[in-house]
């Protein structure tokens, strides 16, 4: 394997919830009244069951409780041993999934406040991901204002699955305030289940909508380049979290191509798509979807024409590689700093 | 995409000098509104006449997203005696077959009765068109060969209609497309891959269709370019659940071309599939093998559209890890983004790969290898 370098940023860990009850000391006494008054259930999605090997490596699992939810566990799986000067924190907690706007902002509300007190005031590397309601854009806009006054938090987090294409005109009220306040959005895999989980409907298996979410940062791409986001907010930044990563040359050449044949549809992608994503698309790196062999790994670099794409991500808690191999085998000692240092700093701004 | 076509007084000289090819994905079609109803019974062409057709969408004519041209064909494939593009013979005989010394021509029928909500009248359209693609097409023209267009969401009926056909040569495969009600390897499909693994024929699956889902995992999008790019999403996905509902392992003779979806996506969720498999294996003990494995021994892939990489190299590092003995070309004719033959692989590749490419693969596949 490529050797670590210290002083690394690690760009997609993850601290659990405990349970919805965690929240309750950060819920006003309506909200909070609610939640015990109906009964309502931790928000565990179908993204991340909790037993499920993929979603903790196994000498990452906690004997009790969710993988994820401890703070010493963190900094003695990840942040000490990979020598981190930072991780971001984006939890996947299911708040996503709720359908009422006012009971998603509350959740979201929460969560944020949560974050920031029982993980970023206690580990000073840790910086935060501010997750949202995008049941209704309005109040989405008011949370990332309220979180924006904290500097720890750095990025803006969307799940790649919702209820509408993250291009749609809807949403930009979102992006013009992430771009304002220097916060790149983070759109991470998972699904609040609103659509089918795959373009072709309802699979079965836990596995295929795990497999299905690198279509749908496919898709996502898509739309956020021919709605025409970056001609719009140009300086805006995308992290494409948790993607799988190798499916991006052919899935370009396959817009591009298209972009050229029928780009009289959306006359304001005055770029081509490839420019676009080289110049406002980033890509955490674990999961990286390919063979062992570094000459596969090496081809798949070359063939993105840019080593300013990939930023440093373990995924922790979930099992993507063993031990300290989280950098795929053939990466040179050059592509190692870009990808653990240099590309994450000129992602995200507020990382000081 | 779109070259205008010019009368060519070379037409007859490179007829004789021209290498063969198969092309593996022509899209025939009818020349009036009432073609089929000969090979319809009474009481559907009632049907059609007072209710007309519903689809798993909601435009009673042409489709939700409006394509970039009439009938996403090209402007120069307008018959002389009128008529839509694809739906003369005669036309397609000087416009493709002859110029490009087409040997054999699959026929992959577009708006038939696949993803219709009256499963009833699917059968009935879809037996039709595979009676009309005999009449007007493959006894006309022993260069062309038929698909046989099932209804695709009565697995039943569909393998009846297979069966039906089994032995009869004009056919050469069945023909799905990628998006259904369910994904493809949900079991109320499964009768058709009995059907077509007994009769020896391959399942083209084509990019289209409709079942009712959005076509993004994140709901409907705005443009007609973001369905065509996501063609190759549903494709992908209708994949991922022919392997991981274990179809292939369940039918091991079944053999599926994957049809105007691209190919350049093939590797990656390849990997994918085999990397989390060997996480998450326990959930689908049914998938006894690699995913990959599977894929790259029941697994083919016409080229058009052919990916575009800046670097056109790029392009041989995906066939070399798809494998070149599987790669099948195909123009789309009479489609706008129609492939040129002579255009699609630039010089450097070996004659044995070429020959493969664009001929030898698919007479192998299709039954056809001297």
């Amino acid at each position: 394997m490529a050797s670590l370098i210290a002083g690394g940023v690690d760009c997609d860990v993850h601290p659990a919830v405990p349970h919805l009850t965690s929240l309750l000391p950060y819920l006003n006494d309506y909200w909070r009244d609610q939640v015990t008054t109906r009964g309502m259930v931790d928000l565990a999605s179908q993204s991340y069951p909790k037993n499920s090997p993929i979603v903790a490596r196994p000498d990452w699992r906690p004997e009790t409780g969710k993988p994820g939810e401890s703070l010493e566990d963190m900094q003695r799986h990840v942040l000490d041993p990979f020598q981190l000067t930072h991780a971001i924190c984006n939890p996947l907690y299911g708040v996503q999934m709720v359908f009422s706007e006012d009971l998603q902002a509350a959740f979201c509300r929460a969560l944020n406040q949560w974050l920031a007190k029982e993980w970023l005031d206690r580990d000073s590397r840790l910086r935060g991901s501010i997750v949202i309601p995008t049941q209704s854009v309005e109040k989405a806009v008011a949370e990332i204002e309220r979180c924006a006054q904290d500097k720890r938090f750095v990025q803006v987090l969307m799940l790649v699955m919702g209820d509408t294409p993250l291009g749609k005109r809807a949403l930009w009220p979102i992006y013009e305030a992430a771009e304002r306040h220097d916060l790149p959005v983070g759109i991470h895999a998972g699904s609040a289940y609103h659509n089918p989980p795959t373009a072709v409907g309802w699979g079965s298996y836990h596995i295929e909508d795990y497999v299905g979410q690198a279509q749908a940062f496919q898709t996502q791409l898509t739309s956020l380049i021919v709605e025409g986001v970056f001609a719009k907010y140009p300086r805006l930044k995308m992290v494409m979290l948790e993607s799988g990563v190798s499916w991006i040359s052919p899935f370009l050449w396959r817009l591009h191509k298209f972009w050229r044949g029928v780009r009289m549809e959306t006359p304001w992608v005055d770029r081509a798509p490839l420019e676009i994503v080289r110049s406002n698309i980033r890509f955490s790196l674990q999961p990286f979807d390919a063979p062992p062999e570094a000459e596969t790994l090496i081809r798949l670099f070359d063939h993105m024409q840019s080593d300013e794409l990939v930023l440093f991500s373990t995924d922790y808690p979930h099992w993507q590689f063993d031990g300290q191999d989280a950098l795929p085998e053939g990466l040179t000692p050059d592509l190692v700093r870009k990808i653990m240092i240099d590309n994450p700093h000129a992602t995200y701004p507020r990382l000081i | 995409m779109n070259i205008q076509f010019r009368e060519n007084s070379e037409a007859a000289s490179l007829l004789t000098t021209k290498t063969a090819i198969a092309d593996c994905d022509i899209h025939p079609a009818r020349a009036t509104r009432t073609e089929l109803y000969p090979y319809l019974a009474k009481r559907w062409q009632h049907h059609l006449e007072i209710y007309g057709v519903h689809a798993y969408q909601g435009m009673m004519e042409g489709p939700p997203y409006p394509k970039a041209q009439p009938n996403a064909s090209r402007r120069d494939a307008y018959p002389p005696e009128g008529g839509p593009q694809g739906s003369s013979l005669s036309f397609m005989q000087k416009q493709l077959l002859d110029p490009n010394n087409v040997q054999l021509g699959v026929l992959n029928p577009l708006n038939t009765g696949q993803g219709i909500r009256n499963h009833e009248l699917s059968a009935a359209l879809c037996s039709a068109i595979n009676d009309w693609q005999i009449d007007k097409w493959t006894s006309k023209d022993k260069r062309l060969k038929a698909s046989i267009v099932v209804g695709n969401e009565d697995g039943l009926s569909a393998a009846a209609e297979i069966r039906e056909r089994a032995g009869d040569k004009n056919f050469v495969q069945v023909l799905l497309l990628s998006r259904n009600v369910e994904p493809l390897g949900q079991r109320r499909y499964w009768p058709i891959y009995q059907a077509a693994e007994e009769a020896g024929l391959p399942i083209g699956v084509h990019a289209f269709g409709f079942g009712g889902n959005p076509i993004t995992p994140s709901g409907w999008p705005s443009y007609y370019i973001e369905e065509m790019v996501g063609h190759s999403q549903c494709q992908q996905s209708a994949l991922a659940s022919l392997v991981l509902e274990g179809v292939f392992e369940r039918f091991p003779k079944l053999k599926m071309v994957m049809i105007e979806a691209g190919f350049g996506w093939a590797p990656s969720l390849a990997w994918r599939l085999d990397k989390v498999w060997q996480r998450l294996r326990s959930e689908v003990p049914h998938v006894k093998r690699p995913p990959s494995e599977y894929i790259r021994e029941q697994v083919w892939w016409t080229t058009q559209p052919m990916e575009d990489p800046e670097r056109r190299e790029d392009l041989f590092d995906v066939i070399n890890w798809i494998g070149w003995d599987r790669l099948l070309f195909a123009t789309d004719y009479p489609h706008w983004d129609y492939d040129e033959p002579s255009r699609v692989l630039p010089a450097g590749v070996s004659e044995t790969n070429r020959e493969a490419f664009y001929l030898g693969n698919a007479k192998k596949l299709y039954g056809m290898a001297a």
